[in-house]
């Protein structure tokens, strides 16, 4: 499969199952534009034969002089018999060995608080509560949390675990217990426990970040952007902004982790959808590592993202990986996490087939021990997949979410991201479609073009 | 060659006998929460 895209000057092509990334020049991309309409599986010796030229000649003789058509097909049969251009895809049959791998659990969503002490409109979590009741997780239910991850993580070692909620910080004491506890534990088993946590910062002070320096692998700090947009989306109970308590707290957390190891995170709503303006924001306020996603919401919700935002939102980020572009030539560069890509190191086809691992290798924990997929589904009884003290005890669940890949999915199988987004995220795809086994078709589009411009600031980068 | 200028040098059919470790980091743990971005990711034997 063959995706090819111009943006900001460059003719990109991408071999979507080599994952080579080429940028080409006019004539090359119409040439092979031409070779991949005729829908045929090119090889060297197909590409050599006589009929390929005459083709060629056929489609772009008004454009292209022999010559240069001959040319630009010896690049192409040299990409090819490269095995980076018109690659077929072997990765199908490699799907039923992935699946027929023990799945062991190495990730939990630790829901240490379900209370919050923001407001958020557009919270999932519907302020902490998660369609139940204000609780605090006990010591008690994390550490079996822990023991259940241990013990269910087979030889993997390095296991993960997020303290996020609702707001941690209102549990302070449980975590600091927990990670100490984590810490005797990994000694005992030979693991690692790569701890995190996600705050909004209200409650952050100087002892809490010098805990979070120590034991964090990383740290992510909800914040929306400029102080407006923050404060009409997250604001307290009361009504007051959250951002002028905020803003100097996550600067100093970020400086004191030397920008590294940390996120700040916004959401976008189609009320700012003018949100590379946040972005730039938070890099005006000294932040390296950033990102801003589109908010999840009820079609309904006057601040869902529509369909209709959808053209507003592709030219948001093309301004803003432009604007990347530029500060990062002038030594101002900041990382954004959704145009982060590592295209020489980045994950293995397995983990690009089995996508998020919610359900089967990540959990979330709810305050008093039930298990479901993922955070996103805690409160939703149908994906209640058991309890700390019994393990899993509806494994259908998870036998439902490890059967979901880019290839049962019709409009992942022929979409060129698929080994970017393995399939979306699926609390998305439940959703909007009401079944894990489809795709959020606008945040499809938004995933589209992200990978889009990601590869782009490489080429212009490169 | 003349017309293409590759960006990368390994492809991700190099990465299916030696892959699957398990080893890296959980997508959602890293930042996003709410979507679902697997290519960034870094794989922990190259790290």
């Amino acid at each position: 499969m063959i995706h090819q895209y111009k943006s900001n000057g460059y003719n990109i092509v991408l071999d979507v199952n080599s994952g080579a990334v080429h940028v080409v020049d006019g004539l090359c991309y119409d040439v092979i534009a031409c070779l991949d309409g005729q829908g045929a599986s090119h090889t060297p010796e197909t590409l050599k034969e006589d009929g390929t030229l005459a083709h060629l000649k056929e489609c772009l003789g008004d454009r292209y002089i022999e010559s240069e058509l001959t040319e630009a097909l010896e690049d192409v049969i040299e990409l090819t018999a490269a095995g980076r251009l018109f690659t077929a895809d072997c990765y199908e049959c490699l799907l039923e060995e992935v699946k027929k791998r023990k799945t062991v659990v190495k990730a939990l969503c630790l829901h240490i608080a379900h209370d919050c002490n923001l407001a958020c409109k557009y919270c999932f979590a519907e302020e902490g509560e998660y369609h139940g009741r204000r609780a605090l997780m006990s010591f008690e239910v994390g550490k079996k949390a822990l023991d259940f991850l241990i013990a269910n993580s087979g030889s993997r070692r390095n296991l993960e675990v997020d303290f996020f909620g609702g707001e941690p910080l209102l549990n302070w004491q449980v975590v600091k217990d927990l990670v100490a506890y984590g810490r005797e534990q990994e000694k005992l088993y030979d693991k690692h426990f790569r701890f995190t946590v996600t705050t909004n910062g209200v409650l952050l002070d100087d002892e809490i970040e010098a805990f979070v320096n120590r034991e964090m692998d990383n740290v992510v700090l909800s914040l929306d952007g400029r102080r407006e947009v923050n404060d009409r989306m997250r604001p307290f109970r009361s009504g007051a902004g959250s951002y002028d308590l905020i803003v100097p707290k996550f600067q100093k957390l970020a400086d004191s982790r030397n920008q590294e190891r940390y996120y700040v995170r916004g959401t976008f709503t189609r009320e700012n959808l003018d949100f590379s303006e946040d972005i730039l924001h938070f890099a005006d306020l000294g932040f390296k590592q950033m990102s801003i996603e589109p908010v999840v919401g009820e079609e309904t919700d006057p601040y869902a993202i529509r369909e209709s935002d959808l053209p507003a939102i592709m030219a948001e980020y093309d301004k803003l990986a432009k604007i990347m572009i530029e500060r990062e030539k002038s030594g101002k560069g900041f990382h954004f996490f959704h145009f982060m890509i590592d295209l020489e190191g980045g994950p293995c086809v397995a983990k690009r087939l089995s996508g998020c691992g919610s359900g089967t290798e990540y959990l979330a924990v709810t305050p008093w021990g039930d298990l479901y997929p993922c955070h996103q589904f805690v409160g939703q009884e149908e994906f209640l997949m058991g309890n700390v003290d019994d393990g899993i005890v509806n494994p259908q669940i998870a036998d439902e979410f490890r059967s979901c890949n880019v290839y049962t999915k019709e409009k992942c199988r022929n979409c060129f991201a698929k080994f970017y987004c393995s399939g979306g995220c699926m609390a998305n795809a439940y959703n909007f479609h009401g079944t894990i086994h489809d795709a959020y078709d606008i945040g499809c589009e938004m995933q589209r073009k992200r990978v889009e411009c990601a590869i782009m600031i490489k080429a212009a980068l490169a | 060659m003349k017309h293409v200028k590759t960006l990368n040098t390994q492809t991700l059919n190099n990465t299916v006998k030696k892959g699957g470790c398990g080893e890296c980091q959980t997508s959602c743990q890293s930042a996003c929460k709410t979507s679902c971005t697997v290519g960034n990711q870094t794989c922990e034997q190259k790290k």
